[in-house]
């Protein structure tokens, strides 16, 4: 599904990652976890084809394609998806409208009709109450106002709305009770099957006990230095990363 | 000849064409006087200084229209909202148009300053307000308070309150080459009464108008007047719009204006608020690209305690246009607990555009709130990108950040129908379809 080899990338002229290597399979749930700064969440963006960072050597393959050149609609298109960890507001514009613009804009990509206005309600209907969301906030504008719950549990929605192939989670957990987690983690394992995978990136183990990963990766200083099973978050949520750091010198 | 002269020299064959008898007409020698003195503002006048006329009035244009070619409603119908039934008042080339207008005398006078110039019932009325608040130092309004002879006239009297908004719509078809109009409009809303405006100046095809429109609106006590100004003409179209309010206590005026379109337009909004408990509003959406220019000039003079202003203007600028707002805020000495705000923000869309805002209060008073407040930036590039991670392509993830930019303004639009038009406006100004009403 996702196959990132030896990337290296910067923002200007700072480099962040320094030669990442990452495999994902269809089905699989990944999880990245790290320090601050370690670069995470830039490559996030960086799947996701955020302009601001400059990929100075290696390559991302998706679906044995490489994307590396793709713009962020682009890998929309092709099925990756971002949820955000600080999602914008868009005043004016409603939940629902907003949805059903990013449907159409990536059916219309395909060369496909735009979808039924009762198809769409439906899956709506279907998606938001899998994430507890009332109707009320589908006509709100979107993210305005939103508490931070309520902006994971949107951003999960449109996930289940798109139904990508590789949805990456950007510390969606943060910020959230543990009602709020539930109902997101719940989301997304709902969403997950044998033909789509998920990458997790995160701060807290906590999450990882809702959402199970196959694998446990650990990111510090722009590269992959550990790679595990669900154990190891287990071990750094206990001892932190120091010890890494050590091994890693 | 310089245009100017052609303007001066006009007059008299202008006076064969009216009442030389009615008492307003010392008012249009006296103004010719003086714009004859003012001559047309330069870039060396400080309210000038970033808007030039130069080039317009280097041209030369016709001041009357020779044709008789009458428009036909089908060619106009999708410049009004689309409830036919109500009030309209339409002029082409500056001349009235029974067949495209909807009036009346019945309870309220919606009609035209002609008819209430030639009529001795409306003579008082006139008298009482008729170019009682235009400033006498602006030589454009001067020009055409001299020019004076057609234009709308609304009186909503005592408690009346319209159901539908009033449409006023400045048709130009281009049948001359160029031409120069100036309509006088008169609006008075008396005690306790209520209406809505829309007001649109509107080019059939590519020709060169320069409207210098003026426009006064009294709101008399507790009034409620709501004025949208739609400006969205084709890129050949000058339009000079100087409207002059004055508000007595508890009344409640707001102008919202919707630029769009047009090669130059300037926005003189002057606000006079003359009791206490006054809410004046002027909120405005300008969207330019290709070389088009639209100055907001506006002025609101506090001259009573207790009222408050509102102004709230977005821009957005992309091509080459480029954006005006000059704010004054006058607060006179008796003014207090007068609470003042005003906020200007702007996107430049691209590198080759142009803001120039310039936020002034005056306050004489030791006891209020003013509060003022201009930016110029840029569409939000992480809010872009997140658009873009949706499936959504720049050209409509762009509108999409224009149109939430922009949208708080549109929030006191009450009509909904003409809120959905202002929005398809706006989708088409972004040259977007996004398959819902934004």
């Amino acid at each position: 599904m996702l196959e990132i080899n030896n990337l290296h990338c910067q923002i200007e002229d700072k480099p962040i990652l320094k030669g990442i290597n990452l495999k994902i399979n269809k089905g699989e749930i990944h999880a990245i976890m790290g320090p601050n700064g370690s670069g995470k969440s830039t490559l996030a963006n960086v799947i996701s084809g955020h302009e601001d960072y400059e990929v100075t050597k290696g390559s991302i393959y998706f679906k044995d394609q490489e994307i590396n050149e793709l713009s962020p609609e682009e890998r929309a298109h092709e099925g990756v998806f971002l949820s955000f960890q600080y999602p914008v507001e868009i005043p004016g514009v409603t939940v629902t409208n907003f949805i059903k613009t990013a449907i159409n804009e990536s059916r219309k990509s395909k060369g496909q009709e735009e979808m039924p206005s009762s198809e769409m309600l439906k899956k709506i209907r279907e998606k938001a109450s899998l994430l507890e969301i009332d109707s009320n906030f589908l006509s709100r504008s979107l993210n305005q106002g939103f508490s931070g719950g309520e902006k994971k549990r949107n951003e999960i929605f449109q996930m289940a709305m798109m139904e990508p192939e590789l949805a990456v989670l950007d510390e969606t957990d943060s910020g959230l009770d543990i009602d709020a987690l539930k109902i997101v983690a719940n989301g997304v394992i709902k969403c997950s099957n044998e033909n789509n995978s998920v990458l997790v990136i995160t701060h807290y183990q906590r999450l990882l006990d809702y959402i199970v990963p196959d694998f446990v990766h650990i990111v510090m200083d722009g590269k992959v230095v550990m790679s595990g099973d669900k154990d190891l978050a287990k071990k750094i949520e206990e001892i932190g990363y120091d010890w890494l750091k050590k091994d890693n010198s | 000849m310089k245009f100017q002269e052609k303007l001066l020299d006009s007059f008299i064959a202008f006076e064969q064409d009216i009442d030389l008898l009615n008492p307003i007409h010392t008012d249009r020698k006296d103004a010719l006087k003086r714009f004859e003195k003012q001559g047309f503002p330069s870039k060396k006048d400080e309210s000038w200084k970033y808007t030039s006329l130069k080039s317009i009035i280097q041209k030369n244009y016709s001041l009357s229209s020779k044709s008789d070619k009458s428009v036909e409603l089908r060619d106009v119908k999708k410049y009004f909202l689309n409830d036919l039934d109500s009030f309209k008042i339409v002029f082409v080339d500056g001349i009235y148009s029974p067949f495209l207008s909807k009036t009346t005398h019945d309870g309220m006078d919606i009609c035209v300053l002609s008819a209430a110039l030639s009529k001795d019932k409306y003579k008082s009325t006139l008298k009482k307000y008729f170019n009682q608040i235009v400033p006498k130092d602006e030589s454009l309004a001067s020009l055409n308070t001299s020019y004076t002879k057609e234009g709308a006239y609304i009186y909503i009297p005592k408690g009346v309150c319209p159901e539908d908004p009033v449409q006023i719509m400045h048709i130009s078809t281009g049948n001359q080459e160029s031409i120069w109009l100036q309509p006088r409009n008169l609006i008075i809303a008396d005690k306790n009464s209520k209406v809505e405006i829309i007001e649109r100046h509107q080019s059939l095809k590519d020709h060169s108008v320069v409207t210098n429109s003026l426009t006064e609106i009294y709101a008399e006590k507790n009034a409620f007047i709501d004025y949208y100004k739609i400006q969205n003409d084709l890129n050949t179209s000058t339009l000079i719009d100087n409207t002059f309010i004055s508000q007595q206590r508890d009344s409640n005026v707001s102008v919202h204006t919707f630029s769009f379109g047009g090669k130059l337009t300037r926005n003189n909004l002057n606000f006079y608020q003359k009791g206490e408990n006054i809410q004046s509003t002027l909120k405005g959406i300008t969207i330019l690209e290709s070389n088009q220019h639209v100055d907001h000039n506006t002025l609101v003079n506090h001259e009573q305690p207790n009222c408050e202003s509102h102004q709230d203007y977005k821009g957005i600028f992309s091509d080459r246009s480029v954006g005006v707002f000059n704010g004054k805020i006058m607060v006179k000495k008796i003014a207090q607990k007068t609470n003042a705000f005003q906020q200007n923000n702007n996107i430049l869309i691209d590198n080759n555009s142009k803001v120039n805002t310039k936020p002034q209060l005056e306050i004489f008073a030791d006891d209020v709130k003013c509060s003022h407040g201009c930016t110029v930036g840029q569409l939000d590039k992480e809010a872009l990108f997140y658009l873009k991670t949706r499936g959504i392509p720049e050209k409509e993830a762009k509108a999409l950040l224009t149109y939430a930019f922009a949208n708080n303004i549109l929030e006191s639009v009450k009509t909904p129908n003409l809120k959905r038009r202002i929005n398809s406006l706006i989708a088409k100004k972004l040259g977007v379809n996004l398959g819902f009403d934004l």
